[in-house]
C-alpha cells in the first residue's frame, strides 16, 4: 500500500508514491535525486543526514517519508544562490571545514539551523549547536571556525541591508 | 536500514485515533517525533502492522501552570519544553534535562510522550518523572473493556473518551514496559506546582552526546521554614531493568538538615538500590559509585535551588 505526499523540496514541489517504510532520506536521494544528503551512521547518531523540516533541522534517515507530507524541506543543494555559495558554504571553504567532506552537507545544515536560532554564538554554544553531527576526520577545530566565519559574515551581511534603511528613511 | 511493511493513518482527532487502536488491536504503535520508535523499527525490533501518526491530533502540546499542576501535553517537543518561559523560569531542573536529551536534532522532534511511553530504561524524562512526582494523563474510549478503572476520572467518565491519571511511581513497570493501556493514548505528563522551597537538580553522565546514559540522577527537595528537608524526590534511571525511585536515599534526606555528608550518605543509598549491569560503559561497583556521586551533585543544584526560591 502506497501513500500520497506532497512535499517542498528547495522551494519546489513534488508529488509522490511511497511505501510508508520509505525514509525520507531515501526519498531525497533517491526519488529526487538529491544525492546531497548524506547516510552515514543510518542510527541517527551522526547527524550526516540532517535537512531542515519546517525549518527545523532534523536527522531524515530517522523520519519517514510520509512524515514529511505537506511540509517544507530545506538540503544542502537549496542553501546556494545560484553560484554564489552560501556564506556558510564559502567558510568551509575559506577555512578549511571538511577534510573527507563526508560530514559536510550535514554539519552545513545543522550550523545553518543553529545560526538561525543564535546568529552570534559561542564557541561552547556552536560545539554544543553540532553535538549530533560527527566529523570521522575529527576537523572539528576548523569546523568551528567556518561557523564563527560565517556568523561573522552574516552578521555584516545584515548590518549592510539595515545600515541602509535609516539613510532610506532621511 | 529500513523498517519492515506496516501501514500508515494520519487521524485528525484524538478520537479517530482511539477508533482505530480498537479497530487494529495489538499492531498498532503510535507515531509522534519517531526518534525513539523509528531506530527500533529500522532494526527491526519493532515491527507494528500500522502506524498511527499523531500529527494532525491537536492539542496536545501545551506547556501550561494549572492551579495544581504544571501540565505539559505529550506532544510538546523537549525543545519545546526546553525554551517555555515557564519553563525557563521556574522548574529549573526540567530546563536542565531538556538540554542533555539526545541531541539537537531529536530534541527539535522528539516528544515527551513519546519518551515516557517508550519507557527505554536509560531515557532521561522518567527519572525526573520519578523524582518530581510527577502524573501521567492516558485517555482510552469508555466503556471499554481493557479499560483499568484504577485512577478513572469521575468527572470525565460520562464523556466517551475516559481519562486516567497515573502516578509516575507505579507507571514504569519494566524496559519499554509500562502501565498505559493497548487502547489507551498518553496525552499530558503532570508535574506538582513548584512550591516554595523546593528545587530540583538534574546530572548525566554519558560517553558522548546521544548516547544512552551511563547513569543518570534527578533529585527534588523541599525544605521547611527552619531550612530542613521536608520533602525529597530521587529518581534514577539507566542502572536498572526500567528507571526507579531511589527510596532508601529518600528516607536518607527526609527530616534531616541538608549537608554535604548527608548528601554522601543519600548518594550511596542510591548506589546501593541500582542494580546495573557491566557494559561497555563499565562495571557494576563504577556505576554504583557514578550513581552516589551524581545524586550527591543533583542533591547540590537542589538545595542551591531551593534555597534560592525560599
Amino acid at each position: 500500500m502506497t501513500t500520497h505526499i506532497t512535499v517542498t523540496v528547495n522551494g519546489e514541489a513534488h508529488q509522490a508514491d511511497v511505501e510508508p517504510r520509505l525514509l525520507l532520506v531515501h526519498l531525497l536521494r533517491d526519488t529526487l535525486g538529491l544525492t546531497g544528503t548524506h547516510v552515514g551512521c543510518d542510527t541517527s547518531n551522526c547527524g550526516a543526514c540532517t535537512v531542515h523540516v519546517d525549518g527545523e533541522s532534523a536527522k531524515s534517515c530517522t523520519m519517514l517519508a510520509v512524515q514529511a507530507d505537506g511540509r517544507s524541506i530545506k538540503t544542502i543543494e537549496g542553501m546556494a544562490d545560484g553560484a554564489t555559495l552560501h556564506p556558510l558554504q564559502q567558510a568551509f571553504w575559506d577555512q578549511h571545514g571538511l577534510q573527507c567532506g563526508f560530514c559536510t552537507p550535514g554539519m552545513i545544515m545543522q550550523a545553518a539551523w543553529l545560526l538561525g536560532e543564535n546568529p552570534d554564538p559561542s564557541e561552547e554554544e556552536i560545539r554544543w549547536g553540532i553535538s549530533g553531527n560527527l566529523c570521522r576526520c575529527t576537523g572539528y577545530v576548523n569546523i568551528v571556525k567556518a561557523i564563527q566565519q560565517a556568523a561573522a559574515d552574516m552578521a555584516a551581511a545584515a548590518e549592510t541591508q539595515t545600515g541602509a534603511q535609516p539613510v532610506a528613511a532621511g | 536500514m529500513i523498517p519492515g511493511q506496516f501501514d500508515y493513518v494520519r487521524p485528525g482527532t484524538l478520537d479517530e485515533t482511539l477508533a482505530i487502536l480498537k479497530d487494529r488491536e495489538g499492531e498498532a504503535k503510535l507515531l509522534s517525533g519517531g526518534y525513539s520508535l523509528l531506530p527500533l523499527m529500522k532494526l527491526r525490533l519493532a515491527q507494528p502492522g500500522l502506524l498511527v501518526d499523531l500529527r494532525d491530533v491537536s492539542g496536545l502540546d501545551q506547556i501550561v501552570e494549572k492551579d495544581d499542576y504544571l501540565s505539559i501535553g505529550a506532544k510538546a517537543t523537549h525543545r519545546q519544553i526546553h525554551e517555555a518561559p515557564v519553563i525557563r523560569d521556574t522548574y529549573l531542573v526540567l530546563h536542565d534535562i531538556t538540554a542533555t536529551i539526545g541531541d539537537p536534532q531529536v530534541r527539535n522532534w522528539g516528544t515527551i510522550g513519546g519518551s515516557v511511553a517508550h519507557a527505554d530504561p536509560a531515557s532521561d524524562w522518567p527519572a525526573l518523572l520519578l523524582a518530581a512526582n510527577a502524573s501521567i494523563v492516558c485517555r482510552g474510549l469508555a466503556g471499554d473493556p481493557h479499560h483499568l478503572r484504577v485512577g478513572e476520572n469521575p468527572a470525565a467518565a460520562s464523556a466517551a473518551v475516559r481519562e486516567r491519571v497515573l502516578p509516575a511511581r507505579g507507571f514504569f513497570l519494566d524496559a519499554f514496559t509500562t502501565a498505559i493501556e493497548p487502547l489507551e493514548v498518553l496525552t499530558e505528563v503532570r508535574f506538582p506546582r513548584r512550591p516554595r522551597g523546593q528545587g530540583g537538580g538534574w546530572q548525566k553522565l554519558e560517553r558522548k552526546v546521544g548516547d544512552f546514559a551511563t547513569a543518570g540522577v534527578a533529585a527534588v527537595i523541599r525544605l521547611d521554614g527552619d531550612g530542613r528537608i521536608e520533602g525529597a524526590g530521587i529518581g534514577v534511571t539507566g542502572v536498572s531493568d526500567s528507571p526507579f525511585a531511589a527510596t532508601d536515599a529518600e528516607a536518607v534526606l527526609t527530616g534531616n538538615a541538608p549537608s554535604e555528608d548527608l548528601f554522601r550518605q543519600a548518594g550511596t543509598a542510591a548506589g546501593a538500590q541500582s542494580r546495573p549491569v557491566a557494559d561497555v560503559r563499565g562495571p557494576v561497583d563504577y556505576k554504583r559509585a557514578m550513581v552516589a556521586e551524581l545524586t550527591v551533585r543533583a542533591l547540590r543544584t537542589a538545595l542551591d535551588r531551593a534555597r534560592a526560591y525560599a
